[in-house]
């Protein structure tokens, strides 16, 4: 398909200095607007002319949506704080080392500095067929051109596809839903706050869409509860380049110990679905456990029951098992627990 | 706006891509605007006439057994996974989220299973040409058209078993239910199902499968009117012995001797069993 390049197309671009004015916004326009944030994949599905928004709302005036500010022992993230700001900042680092380690891998140096969080859990998935404006079922079409005998599905997924079958792409997502992370979203009947895992929609139930947020949605803050502070933390990205790329899987686990014991945890594997995965059935079969090499290989396996490998995809099989037994039997021993 | 959403194929050439959604709207608010002219052309310009209680004739019983037990079973079986395949295509359309795919499959296997028993039902152990229209409810139509229009006509006759509106309806809800279920077979090769893996190059060409999800599309969309004009004259009071006799199985002698002639549709002597057609 013909598409015309690097070169910007002509739109109206506003750059609200509130977050409230930004919401207005968004309601007033409705679906032509587009929400920018660190402006990272922005310009590629703008210049590609894949995305043809009428208007640009750029965040990047707004001041209340950055910093980190912290909140009874937790923290409130700004969805405009940088990754870079998030990686480095010493309560994040202290208490919720699994955030930093999450962001810390996103990407590159140059990319971390200027995107943000909201963007990175916000973002579209990496599937090259629907980004490169054929009409799948994610574009509005009738066909996944990915989901064939033929088609090009090495990095897409094992679980929940429904038509669609990319992945979410988000580094940070699992360590948020971890953390048992609260979006904040401004809408237009005020204020809502969600859990992390009820961000993400997969396509059975929204195929064009790959979160909740709707035209007039607004994510301001991402919350982080004191419950799993300091708790021992496991976080692993595998990448075909180590210095720069979208994960073909990634795992966070959040345990806390009662001796040897786990007494509770929270553990999401992102890249193996359209959605990130919470894998419940994998925190109840452990818990009471001790974190050992078993308890570790028991949970691989659990977790994987009910993978259903695409023709070039199954690697992501064992790799899953192995990365959800290293989230629990490795994580007394991980360095930046 | 057009009936069909138009998409740029990879190699470039313009697709069909589905029908187009506004037509939910446009099928939704039509069939509304029908009921209420209905309603009130019915109410103003052409009150039911009340029929005289008819004597009885020897041979109708006070009970004259309409729907056989299996016909009616169809009857709601299909109508419940009609409902369920319109909400789970057009819900989500309407943006309530939920997991629709399966249960819209799931719904059209049903609908196909009903209708294939139909088919074989109607054929062997119902009278399969009662549904049909013949020269019988030409002329009767002919003769309504002109008396609407004030031109001299003679009287219409009575219905047989099934009136002209219910056989055109029945013919285009077989036309419709033919269009989704055939497309819609197709389709289930595009999505993973536990018959088979999916598979979107089996068949077509992606202009050919842009028609078939269109047709599904529309058929669809003309299900949306089709219901709600069902639902509607089911609910109508003078229609309602019908309706009622589509879950009792028997209208009452008076409303059948007053509404049908009796040498069109014959009424069988009462067999032992209520399980009749």
């Amino acid at each position: 398909m013909a598409v015309i390049r690097d070169v910007m197309p002509a739109l109206d671009l506003l750059q609200p200095a509130t977050a409230a004015e930004a919401q207005r916004l968004l309601a007033d326009i409705g679906p032509g607007a587009w929400v920018m944030a660190g402006g990272l994949d922005s310009f590629d599905w703008l210049k590609d002319r894949i995305k043809k928004p009428t208007v640009l709302v750029d965040l990047s005036g707004i001041d209340e949506l950055r910093g980190i500010r912290e909140s009874n022992g937790g923290l409130e993230i700004g969805a405009m704080t940088t990754l870079t700001e998030i990686a480095s900042h010493q309560n994040v680092k202290k208490n919720f080392s699994l955030l930093a380690e999450a962001v810390s891998v996103v990407a590159s140096p140059q990319i971390r500095n200027q995107g943000t969080l909201g963007g990175n859990v916000a973002q579209d998935v990496r599937c090259w067929y629907y980004r490169g404006g054929w009409p799948c079922y994610r574009a509005g079409g009738n066909t996944c051109y990915a989901d064939t005998p033929v088609g090009r599905n090495r990095e897409h997924a094992i679980f929940g596809a429904s038509r669609c079958i990319a992945v979410n792409p988000s580094d940070s997502a699992p360590a948020l839903i971890a953390l048992d992370a609260k979006f904040v979203i401004l809408g237009s009947k005020g204020e809502r706050v969600i859990d992390a895992e009820e961000f993400f929609v997969g396509p059975e139930h929204e195929i064009t869409r790959i979160h909740i947020l709707q035209p007039g949605d607004l994510l301001t803050a991402i919350r982080i509860p004191a419950t799993w502070s300091g708790a021992k933390f496991y976080f692993e990205k595998v990448r075909d380049r180590n210095v720069w790329d979208f994960p073909l899987m990634n795992v966070a686990s959040a345990i806390k110990f009662s001796g040897d014991k786990i007494e509770d945890i929270r553990i999401a594997v992102n890249a193996a679905s359209p959605k990130p995965m919470r894998l419940k059935n994998v925190e109840a079969a452990v818990r009471g456990k001790a974190a050992s090499e078993a308890t570790g290989a028991m949970a691989g396996k659990l977790a994987v029951e009910g993978a259903i490998p695409l023709q070039f995809n199954a690697y992501k099989i064992p790799l899953m098992r192995n990365l959800v037994k290293r989230a629990i039997s490795g994580v007394k021993e991980a360095t930046w627990a | 706006m057009g009936l069909i959403r138009w998409v740029i194929s990879p190699w470039g050439q313009s697709v069909p891509s589905h029908a187009a959604w506004v037509l939910v709207w446009v099928a939704l608010i039509a069939a509304i605007f029908f009921a209420v002219a209905h309603t009130l052309y019915v109410a103003l310009v052409a009150p039911a006439k009340k029929s005289a209680p008819a004597a009885p004739v020897a041979g109708v019983p006070e009970r004259v057994p309409r729907h056989s037990l299996l016909a009616r079973l169809f009857h709601w079986i299909m109508a419940a996974a009609m409902l369920a395949l319109l909400f789970s295509a057009f819900l989500p359309i309407l943006g309530m989220r939920f997991n629709w795919v399966q249960f819209h499959w799931i719904a059209g296997l049903l609908l196909t299973a009903s209708i294939l028993f139909h088919i074989v039902h109607a054929t062997l152990a119902m009278d399969f040409w009662a549904i049909w229209p013949d020269c019988a409810d030409v002329k009767d139509a002919i003769n309504r058209v002109k008396k609407f229009f004030g031109k001299p006509a003679s009287e219409p006759g009575r219905f047989a078993k099934y009136p002209l509106e219910n056989k055109l309806y029945h013919l285009v809800v077989m036309l419709a239910g033919l269009a989704v279920i055939v497309t819609g077979l197709f389709m289930m090769k595009r999505v993973p199902s536990i018959f088979s893996p999916r598979n979107p190059y089996v068949a077509f060409h992606d202009l050919t499968w842009g028609l078939v999800y269109a047709l599904h599309g529309l058929a669809g969309v003309a299900f949306i009117a089709l219901t709600v004009i069902h639902v509607y004259f089911g609910l109508r009071p003078e229609k309602l012995p019908i309706t009622k006799s589509m879950i009792f199985g028997w209208m009452s002698r008076d409303f059948y001797l007053s509404k049908y002639d009796q040498n069109r549709w014959k009424i069988e002597p009462p067999k032992t069993s209520t399980d009749t057609d």
